[in-house]
């Protein structure tokens, strides 16, 4: 069985362009490599004194957290600013919903304020699909991060980060390591690689952290870290979340680190010049050693840089996708009037 | 008023009769076949000329919301709902507001179905009181108000020992209870089958074994209180095969699955659509297929719609936090007859499944066409075709398959001689 997302269509506009940003299923190779290319020549822009440019010039960019973010909610912050955006951010979960206002009655009161994007993060999965199609499909919908579905934007970074450290994907390992069960980070990077075709994914951890059914995402599955991380390029380590112990998920963290926490000495396994990814907030010493996270293979820092580029360009192109929908749309209708 | 149905392809599974013939209906009961008895003068002929006639459809869980939740429907309109899916009988699950616990709802339901006069309406009562899995419900009391069983819906027992005792204590009244078998600390915050889709979704999972452990339990403490058991719902193939190991032991227990189980798989919610949220989740192929092949063998014996309308409001939010469940009765028909057309069954078997297999298994006096019974039928035309949602009575349009063309077309529902539905 192959995942087919049945709603497809809905991050495309009829030219086939990114209108919204929902998830990696079902974007086409050429695309990815347009936002990876774009976010490229946004990082020049990082690099200079003034680092504005006037792409979004008069549009409002609503960040709509309804969920705890920092360093997400902050890059998509700077993003859009980069692109001469306003940006408005709300953190949902401690203003309206708590009055009993919907998720819908949210949204439409900002889309009423002339909101062009929202960037969205939710604790349900499929959060951003429904506010695309069911909320506003008029307004470019950015995922955030929903649930344990979709972080497309942190998995596009990932890939800004592989590419621009190990260059072609085809020639690459890359192991995932940790909690795959509840991340939407892994969810997203798996389909990410896969469709840059890298040829060797591997995913790393216990059974109860790994959901049923990986074989459609085209990696294998190892058990034990030190086999699994033989020879990779790219190591990427997830966040353990402390309530997973509770679950009866894990003994312990101590257990936890001592089978899959990343060491100098497991490093040792990888290829010499392999990186170390992680998408953080970093739990030192519960799956990765300071050392590690610190040392130079290590380009957890370069992640954050690159986040902001990849987000500047995914906000670009959904926007002029969005935009460009709207103009056909209006086409369209002036065509039936006549 | 006195009724001639002309011509119809009669097919009365409980008796196994399957011929072309003429019906006389008179004084809500059927009359006679084949031949007008004497003295009878047709106030109105239906010509059926190349229209099946059978007994009207007997389903076993038609949720009508009332008391307590018309805003997702009311016994009206749910109740007419199902005589346009080919239903004259159904029963009503007990999770009503107050719940279905006291004879006193039981009546209030009762007397609005009469009002109403569409579908007949058998309630189920709640086993416990509020569902809450602890005390019991005053069951004789309830019998004696009309309910036809007893059933817990998805609610667990707070304990194997309360639910045993629950049993024992139906079968000294030789009442029958309907069961679920979805092991609530299983399937804890579970939004979807736990399989690929899910897992791609990231939807949080309910395993197979949320329902084959439930069941096994719930088998074996049958069997120990020899208590009359309809287990309701099975989603699995692995449960629908312990049910035919339980039967094939002597064990008399009957199953039901719901109708959209029979069609739908997990793969549909890939794209999130709430309308696809239901409880016990959609399954894998492979157990869709199981259920079917139990379905045609008769180790279940009964497919139901499991009708659950809602407002729209229920269903518009991120897909955990909609409200389960699917509005589905009055397509029954249609939706079961695809079944038909892809060669599973024939359509004596099918009508089997939707009348005498759910009358007997409940003991209703339904589901079945016989001289001086209840003149309860559908006509239906099998040759024609039904787009659903073309017209719609149900409150809660929360169904998938509006907009499908589905085969058959029900033209007249007969509920006691009188037409409760015209198609």
């Amino acid at each position: 069985m192959t995942p087919t997302d049945a709603k497809r269509p809905l991050q495309l506009n009829d030219h086939g362009q990114l209108r919204h940003f929902l998830s990696l299923d079902g974007l086409p190779r050429a695309l990815l490599t347009e936002i990876l290319d774009t976010a490229d020549s946004f990082l020049e822009v990082g690099a200079r004194a003034v680092k504005k440019v006037p792409l979004l010039r008069g549009k409002t960019v609503c960040n709509v957290f309804f969920e705890n973010s920092t360093r997400t909610r902050t890059t998509f912050e700077l993003a859009a600013k980069r692109l001469s955006a306003d940006v408005i951010t709300l953190n949902v979960s401690t203003s309206s919903t708590s009055k009993g206002e919907t998720l819908t009655d949210t949204l439409r009161n900002l889309e009423a304020m002339a909101a062009d994007m929202f960037v969205v993060r939710h604790a349900d999965s499929g959060a951003a699909h429904f506010i695309a199609e069911h909320v506003c499909p008029d307004v470019a919908v950015i995922n955030g991060g929903d649930g344990r579905h979709a972080h497309p934007t942190q998995g596009m970074l990932d890939m800004l980060t592989i590419r621009r450290h190990k260059g072609d994907f085809e020639k690459l390992s890359v192991a995932i390591v940790g909690d795959i069960l509840h991340s939407r980070v892994a969810r997203s990077n798996m389909l990410a690689l896969k469709t840059l075709g890298c040829p060797d994914i591997r995913v790393i951890g216990p059974k109860t952290l790994l959901p049923v059914g990986l074989e459609q995402y085209g990696v294998s599955v190892y058990h034990d870290m030190n086999e699994g991380l033989r020879d990779v390029d790219v190591v990427i380590m997830l966040r353990l979340q402390r309530e997973r112990m509770q679950g009866g998920l894990l003994p312990s963290e101590g257990e936890f680190y001592r089978l899959y926490g990343l060491t100098i000495q497991r490093m040792g396994l990888a290829k010499p010049d392999a990186i170390v990814m992680h998408p953080g907030p970093i739990n030192r010493g519960v799956e990765i050693e300071s050392a590690v996270a610190d040392g130079a293979q290590s380009v957890i820092l370069n992640q954050v840089t690159y986040g902001i580029a990849i987000r500047m360009a995914v906000l670009s192109m959904a926007m002029s996708g969005q935009t460009a929908q709207r103009q056909l749309e209006q086409e369209y209708a002036a065509e039936e009037q006549n | 008023m006195p009724t001639h149905i002309l011509g119809a392809r009669l097919i009365d599974p409980a008796s196994g009769r399957d011929e072309v013939t003429d019906i006389y209906c008179q004084d809500g009961k059927i009359a006679a076949f084949g031949q007008a008895p004497a003295g009878f003068n047709a106030a109105q002929t239906f010509d059926a000329r190349g229209l099946v006639a059978a007994p009207g459809l007997v389903d076993l869980s038609v949720a009508l919301r009332e008391p307590g939740f018309s805003r997702k429907g009311s016994i009206a309109s749910e109740t007419l709902a199902a005589t346009a899916g080919g239903i004259t009988s159904l029963c009503c699950p007990p999770q009503t507001k107050p719940v279905l616990d006291t004879a006193a709802v039981a009546e209030l339901i009762l007397d609005r179905a009469r009002e109403s006069g569409h579908a007949k309406v058998f309630p189920v009562g709640a086993l416990t009181r509020n569902l809450a899995g602890e005390q019991l419900s005053e069951l004789v009391a309830l019998r004696d108000a009309g309910c036809v069983a007893f059933g817990n819906g998805l609610a667990n027992f707070t304990s194997n020992r309360n639910l045993g005792r629950a049993l024992e204590y139906a079968a000294t009244f030789d009442l029958t209870v309907v069961i679920h078998s979805q092991d609530s600390d299983l399937a804890e915050g579970g939004l979807a089958h736990e399989g690929p889709a899910a897992a791609f979704l990231g939807l949080a999972g309910i395993p197979e074994t949320a329902e084959t452990i439930a069941l096994a339990r719930n088998l074996l403490l049958v069997e120990q209180a020899g208590v009359r058991a309809h287990f309701s719902q099975l989603t699995t193939a692995r449960g629908a095969q312990m049910i035919a190991d339980a039967q094939a032991r002597g064990l008399p227990v009957t199953a039901d699955v719901a109708m959209y189980q029979l069609i739908l798989t997990d793969e549909a919610l890939h794209g999130f659509s709430s309308l696809y949220h239901v409880q016990p989740p959609l399954r894998s192929a492979a157990d869709r297929e199981g259920l079917r092949q139990a379905v045609k063998s008769g180790v279940i014996s009964v497919i139901s719609s499991h009708h659950q309308p809602h407002e729209a409001d229920a269903k518009q939010a991120p897909f955990g936090e909609t409200e389960a469940g699917m509005s589905s009765a009055e397509i029954l028909l249609p939706l079961a007859l695809t079944l038909v057309e892809d060669g599973l069954l024939d359509l004596p078997t099918l009508l089997a499944r939707l009348s005498s297999g759910p009358a007997t298994a409940l003991r209703l006096p339904a589901g079945r066409l016989s001289i001086g019974g209840a003149a309860d039928l559908v006509l239906f035309d099998p040759n024609s075709s039904t787009l659903a949602g073309e017209r719609w009575h149900s409150k809660g349009r929360n169904c998938p398959f509006i907009g499908h063309c589905l085969p058959g077309a029900v033209r007249y529902t007969l509920v006691d001689g009188r037409v409760a539905f015209l198609g």
